[in-house]
């Protein structure tokens, strides 16, 4: 239908509110995020000079290196694997959290929520050193097993640890979008799928779990795409022992003598890229349930 | 226990805390019954409707259904279905998925699954909603596919919580009937749960009047409208006017209740009565007659002198409201059976007129 001049200019007006509105955000996501991105972009198709400098000659030798040398497909693989790992634990112990949680009267949901928001008012890095102190071969759980006068336990430094740490930090944002979506849950649906015959596991399965998928697909999305990338944990629970993506990202970075950045650039964009093929499934998902 | 009920609820109670929401109810509904429990919100109605289905135990008493005692059988092993109020349809899946969804926890064989989804929607006038999705239908239509997906599973007994509360007013008249019919064809007991008393008359083969989790009355709904035994009932269903005195005669099923300015009324007693117990005559106005003061006669139960006050034409009735000379006032609904735009020929304000009523049409009635 033809609009009128004055409904013209409303729109206008209006589109030119929503530029002023969206120029600041703009501006912030251009400088700081889509500018180092191509830096990283532009040095993976350098060359890395003798002593770790960069040298101006394009070459597509680091994603040769990437894709034909064993230790760095395997970190892919591993990184890979241990996120889907790390997804699937935290949505085994977040989902029952989270619908424990809802079931809550109003006033102990808050109170549990709180709970599981608690651990961000501490630093990452020193809930990970506490790890440490407890899985330790002389640390906590050790020390009570030995004065129980039972064998002690080889814990850290183990992948296992990687795996415990990953889980431990990862869960919060695991339970809060299933959090969310449960909330948002009509617990009516649940009886009207009993009174149709369905037991408690059956109506779970067919009516509550695909209708909180969006809360479990948001919840999956956080928790593996940081977790492919990560090192810290690795590195202080694991002991270094096996080499993740981002334990290589960072030694070619930082620690390397000479460092390689330009080979450090190319793993972080196949990082990238294959992680964007993982947001893009998850789009994709959730644009079909909301059709 | 008798096995020909389909429903029988033994002095059952739920207590939730302190507060026992359902309180010693019995009640016995026929197979293929319409059976309405009627009550303002609050009065056990819908627990009583949860207990059948299995979403709550009761903390007492006997529940059957089919003379098979269910107290603590869970909702999915009950041989009834519900239809909730907010329908609670599955919004992830299709009208012929929700519809199917009791069939597939059946394991019901997918040939005779398809063919019977398709009389469902058949019976309930859907047959082309198929493939659309609940928030894609107006109001009436998920209520009928709320109706179709728990009758396809032949429930023996059918639960319904105010279906028709969410529908407007014209709606909600058509779904009555249709309702209705619907249970005729089928023939399934019905359990219709309602606050709305005209639509409990309308639909009902019997009612039960529920008011703080206890059952005050079982009846038709001719018997409940006419000859309600307490004034809960009385007042709760339909309109009536109520005039407190003291019993000074009784016979048979009629008493005398004399009122503290002296009047003499007699009515009917669904129940006995004391001489001396007070009580209190239930008149309904449209049960009343309004005569000009010479054409009183003194074979009619009662009369009482009054003055006509207020005039209200409401289209099918004319609805007056009078005054005792001792100042109470009180409401008769005359129908307007001239067609007339004369409005002399009816009542005027101020006019003095004399109120009189057969005995049968009042009610004498203590608590």
């Amino acid at each position: 239908m033809a609009l009128s001049s004055f409904e013209r200019e409303q729109q206008r007006r209006e589109q030119r509110r929503l530029m002023a509105l969206l120029a600041p955000g703009m501006f912030w996501l251009l400088v700081f995020f889509l500018l180092p991105l191509l830096v990283i972009l532009v040095y993976s198709f350098l060359t890395n000079g003798p002593r770790g400098n960069l040298v101006w000659q394009p070459t597509l030798q680091n994603y040769v290196d990437l894709f034909t040398q064993a230790s760095y497909v395997n970190a892919y693989v591993r990184s890979l694997w241990i996120s889907v790992l790390t997804t699937l634990f935290a949505l085994l112990l977040g989902y029952p959290l989270a619908l424990f949680i809802v079931k809550q009267p109003p006033r102990a949901r808050l109170v549990l929520l709180i709970l599981v928001l608690i651990p961000f008012w501490t630093n990452f890095l020193v809930r990970i050193y506490a790890w440490q102190i407890i899985l330790a071969n002389n640390g906590l759980i050790n020390t009570t097993l030995g004065t129980l006068g039972l064998p002690t336990l080889f814990l850290l430094n183990t992948e296992g640890a990687t795996l415990l740490g990953l889980v431990y930090g990862e869960l919060p944002f695991m339970v809060l979008p299933i959090y969310a979506a449960l909330d948002r849950f009509d617990f009516t649906l649940m009886e009207a799928g009993a009174d149709l015959g369905a037991s408690k596991w059956r109506a779970f399965w067919h009516i509550m779990l695909p209708m909180t998928m969006p809360g479990v697909a948001a919840g999956a999305v956080l928790v593996f795409i940081p977790t492919v990338g990560q090192f810290v944990v690795s590195e202080l629970l694991g002991g270094a022992k096996v080499d993740y993506i981002g334990n290589l990202i960072q030694r070619l970075f930082l620690r390397s003598n000479p460092p390689n950045w330009p080979l450090g650039s190319a793993m972080s964009t196949v990082m990238m890229v294959v992680l964007l093929g993982f947001i893009l499934l998850y789009f994709r998902s959730t644009t079909e349930e909301d059709r | 226990m008798h096995k020909g009920y389909a429903i029988e609820l033994a002095n059952v109670v739920k207590r939730f805390g302190e507060v026992a929401a359902v309180d010693h109810v019995t009640l016995q509904i026929h197979d293929g019954e319409f059976f309405s429990l009627l009550g303002p919100s609050g009065c056990g109605k819908t627990t009583t409707l949860r207990m059948i289905a299995g979403f709550e135990y009761p903390s007492g008493g006997e529940l059957m259904i089919h003379g098979r005692p269910m107290a603590t059988v869970p909702p999915h092993h009950r041989p009834v279905n519900t239809v909730f109020q907010s329908y609670a349809l599955f919004p992830h899946m299709t009208v012929a998925q929700n519809v199917a969804f009791g069939l597939k926890m059946k394991r019901v064989p997918r040939a005779e699954l398809g063919a019977r989804v398709q009389a469902a929607l058949d019976m309930v006038r859907l047959a082309g909603f198929a493939e659309r999705y609940p928030r894609q239908m107006s109001g009436g239509q998920q209520q009928r596919v709320a109706l179709a997906r728990a009758l396809v599973n032949q429930p023996e007994v059918l639960l319904l919580d105010e279906p028709l509360g969410a529908l407007d007013q014209k709606l909600r008249k058509e779904m009555q009937l249709e309702l209705k019919s619907l249970q005729h064809r089928v023939g399934i007991t019905f359990i219709f749960v309602t606050h709305d008393q005209e639509e409990a008359l309308t639909m009902s083969d019997r009612i039960a009047v529920m008011n703080q989790g206890k059952v005050l009355q079982v009846g038709t709904p001719t018997e409940i409208y006419e000859r309600p035994t307490c004034k809960f009932v009385a007042d709760f269903i339909g309109e009536t006017n109520f005039i407190e005195g003291k019993v000074v005669e009784q016979s048979d099923e009629y008493a005398t209740i004399q009122t503290p300015d002296g009047l003499q009324l007699r009515g009917y007693t669904p129940r006995p009565v004391n001489l001396g117990e007070a009580a209190t005559l239930s008149l309904r106005p449209e049960k009343a007659r309004l005569v000009l003061p010479s054409h009183a006669r003194p074979d009619d139960a009662f009369t009482m002198p009054v003055h006509v006050e207020m005039i209200t034409y409401i289209g099918s009735d004319t609805r007056i409201t009078v005054r005792l000379n001792e100042g109470r006032t009180l409401d008769v609904w005359e129908q307007n059976t001239l067609s007339t735009l004369d409005r002399n020929a009816y009542w005027q304000p101020g006019e003095a007129a004399v109120l009189v009523c057969p005995p049968a049409n009042a009610l004498v009635l203590t608590e």
